[in-house]
């Protein structure tokens, strides 16, 4: 072959490859059954590989189901970080490459439905599909319903509370069976865990990525108070409310130099410092403590969790949220059904999947953690799930005692959530940064934003 | 004044219809042309296809979603609502009053400082080849852990943090670094000159180069100093790249997102880090609002053509 006839089926081939390169990139859903007659779903939010332990389970879990259920194939998608990592789901979803049956926040409902990906499965959620469908917390079912349409089944959900180390507690001289229950109570605790020095902070607080303004809400809604008017038209943290949970925070961080130095912290970097031991309280909920040990290298002896406390007593009220999995629009009614049990064996089955409390116990994740609260009070999947629970806990159940034995009020997150977050980012990390930061400005400047924010949206 | 042709000539020597052996053989040029370059094309191929898919169709893709919405699954056209939706977006002037500033600050800082470095390196008649690798190697670290160094161990804001440990050491105030709304800007500068000036540098370094010698020795007899050598004979002899590199740099700065995003986690103090690209990744990303991410960039790309334009200008006149 000469040169030039050499170049030219090189070129040829170098361009059919390309071609044949971007036609493998297109996305084609699989079909919903083989020759052989089963039902195939995809599933995502297969654990990562280093997740050695959960991945197993979860492979195990897929083995056992398809076992039971001879007919349906579960196809798993690892997504990597998707289901930590809002971005690279809404990347996702936007690029339509959401499997059959996918994980979202409770606060993606909106835009799910806005990517017209989402179908109604109202019709198929029922005892038939989920055994324990009955036993579910309405409230939970409520909050993926839109117009009378259910469009996700929820799987897990968190309330915040105060989690604190007791290893520093004791150190500090504080009790570790009483954690403080008001704010005063806290900032004089904080106070005395910072004087043990080595760059601890006594509590430690969001400020960026709009965490900060998560946590805002959370400490709001521990006033009484609520980010948004009842018809969500207008902000309402302008008030007294809004500038005591600032003011708080202010006299820890300037008056009594009590949450570090390190400022502008968002989820991963808080965590991570509390793993190192350098953190004496926070707010979160109880799945914190598995984040602290499994992922930045802290003992769960170490951690407690009481109720989020109140100005002058308990709180009015506290932050939930949690997650559930939607069904992709245009599946057909039997890979619906398929991925509903799929759902009642992993994820709402006392024993089984994620209430597997026989597996877990000698593995390096938390059994006794007073969470998720899927089902509701009294209902028969409760006590079962109960029971379990105590009877295979490997962690110390009373490091929780006190936070299960003093529930707050429960208030999801408002509307237009991450938007207004990330305005409130900019109170907090005024707030944390800056010793001469004027509340009233900031607050003011942060309702003006939300104002127009809402304004611009309706 | 005398007309050679009248003016009536031009008619018959205008287009004349083409005799069919005309277009026969026109047509058998253009076979043998293709022919010819059937490799060349066959190789571009590949290049088109790329540019179209990853570069060309996302930016139409773009601009057309700039002007629609999508909600429920249902796609409408909207006109310029998204536009002053994002107009009216209380980030929108803080970002890109931020975008400029650290734009200017860049061309401060990121433009000469490599010039003077680069001339230094130039002027060195020892360790000339370890020093242009030891300023190249920032060049090859990943940006983002680059970035975390600086983080992590430059802009600690405690005394044990790496520049506060140098001020503290000569007797300087420290500095809260990226937690102080007024150091956000100019840190975030320094990070991103340490880490993209070898590029440039070598570019200058090549410029520098090129200058004839003869032109120094002469400054030299004239009695130039080091000084007016720079500015008479370096500067002058260098001028079309400095345009050329000032533009790239200003085009490439404005794209400010990876130095927020991981300096300041974002918005930093007070939105002082929010630049126009990460509040089109806000919009996008977390704010369910890809449309509105869409205007924004729109208007971006309108912003950078206008630089990208006086760019081409420059390169067109040094051809």
């Amino acid at each position: 072959m000469s040169v030039p006839q050499y170049r030219k089926v090189a070129a040829l081939a170098l361009a059919a490859g390309l071609g044949l390169s971007l036609a493998a990139c297109s996305t084609k859903s699989d079909d919903s059954s083989d020759a052989g007659g089963k039902v195939t779903i995809t599933v995502d939010c297969q654990p990562v590989g280093a997740q050695k332990e959960l991945l197993k389970n979860w492979n195990d879990d897929v083995a056992e189901f398809q076992r039971q259920n001879p007919d349906i194939v579960v196809k798993s998608v690892s997504v990597g970080e998707q289901c930590n990592n809002p971005p690279d789901f809404t990347a996702r979803l936007a690029g339509g490459t959401v499997t059959d049956v996918f994980y979202g926040y409770m606060t993606d409902l909106q835009q799910v439905l806005d990517s017209g990906q989402a179908m109604d499965i109202g019709q198929y959620a029922t005892k038939d599909t989920i055994p324990t469908w009955d036993s579910v917390d309405p409230a939970l079912k409520d909050v993926f319903t839109d117009g009378g349409k259910l469009y996700a089944v929820p799987v897990k959900n968190y309330s915040m509370g105060l989690i604190y180390n007791k290893a520093l507690f004791q150190r500090a001289g504080l009790d570790v069976n009483n954690p403080p229950k008001t704010w005063p109570e806290v900032r004089a605790a904080a106070k005395k865990i910072s004087a043990l020095g080595d760059g601890i902070a006594g509590y430690a607080e969001y400020s960026a990525g709009n965490t900060g303004g998560w946590h805002f809400t959370s400490l709001l809604y521990s006033q009484g108070g609520q980010v948004l008017s009842a018809d969500g038209k207008k902000a309402d943290f302008n008030n007294a409310m809004g500038k005591q949970v600032l003011q708080n925070l202010k006299d820890m961080r300037y008056g009594d130099n009590s949450m570090g130095s390190r400022q502008l912290l968002q989820w991963g970097d808080l965590l991570t410092n509390a793993g190192a031991g350098k953190v004496g309280m926070f707010i979160g909920a109880p799945d914190a403590t598995q984040a602290i040990v499994s992922q930045f290298q802290g003992k769960y002896q170490d951690w407690a969790m009481g109720p989020l406390p109140g100005q002058d007593g308990p709180a009015k009220a506290t932050l939930g949220g949690g997650e559930g999995y939607f069904f992709k629009k245009g599946l057909s009614p039997e890979q619906v059904k398929a991925g509903l049990k799929w759902l009642a064996y992993q994820k709402l089955t006392p024993g089984k999947g994620q209430f597997d409390y026989v597996r877990a116990k000698p593995q390096n994740y938390p059994v006794g953690l007073p969470q998720p609260l899927l089902f509701a009070n009294g209902s028969d999947a409760q006590k079962q799930e109960l029971e379990l629970r105590k009877a295979n806990a490997n962690v110390d159940t009373t490091n929780f005692a006190v936070f299960e034995a003093n529930p707050v009020p429960i208030k999801g997150e408002p509307r237009n959530a991450q938007a207004i977050y990330a305005v409130l980012d900019a109170a907090m990390s005024g707030v944390l940064t800056n010793p001469n930061a004027n509340i009233d400005a900031l607050l003011k400047t942060a309702e003006d934003k939300v104002n127009q924010l809402l304004a611009a949206q309706s | 004044m005398a007309l050679t042709t009248a003016p009536g000539a031009t008619r018959r020597t205008g287009p004349v219809a083409p005799t069919p052996s005309r277009t026969a053989g026109r047509r058998a040029g253009l076979g043998r042309k293709v022919r010819d370059n059937l490799t060349g094309h066959t190789f571009l191929i590949g290049a088109v296809a790329c540019f179209a898919v990853f570069s060309w169709y996302p930016m139409v893709r773009g601009v057309v979603m700039s002007f629609q919405r999508t909600r429920r699954g249902e796609t409408t056209w909207v006109g310029w609502d998204n536009y002053s939706r994002i107009i009216a977006d209380p980030s929108f002037w803080t970002a890109w009053k931020n975008t400029f500033v650290f734009t200017g600050l860049a061309l401060v800082l990121g433009y000469l400082v490599p010039f003077f470095v680069a001339i230094l390196l130039n002027e060195l008649r020892h360790a000339k080849g370890y020093l242009r690798v030891l300023v190249y190697l920032p060049v090859m670290l990943p940006p983002a852990s680059a970035l975390f160094l600086f983080k992590f161990y430059a802009y600690d804001p405690s005394e044990a943090g790496l520049f506060n440990a140098i001020l503290t050491a000569l007797g300087l105030p420290t500095s809260e670094w990226m937690q102080s709304p007024t150091m956000t800007m100019p840190a975030m500068v320094i990070a991103s000159t340490w880490m993209n000036m070898g590029g440039a540098v070598l570019i200058y370094l090549a410029a520098l180069q090129n200058i004839p010698g003869e032109l120094y020795e002469a400054a030299e007899i004239d009695g130039a100093g080091l000084w007016r050598r720079i500015l008479h004979v370096t500067v002058p002899q260098t001028r079309l790249i400095l345009a050329l590199l000032a533009m790239l740099q200003i085009v490439a700065t404005m794209q400010l997102f990876i130095e927020p995003l991981i300096l300041a986690n974002g918005a930093g103090t007070q939105d002082s880090a929010t630049s126009v690209a990460y509040l089109i990744y806000q919009h996008g990303f977390f704010q369910n609002d890809l449309n509105g991410a869409a205007a924004l960039g729109v208007i971006m790309l309108v912003v950078l053509a206008g630089f990208s334009a006086v760019y081409l200008r420059l390169t067109a006149r040094q051809d």
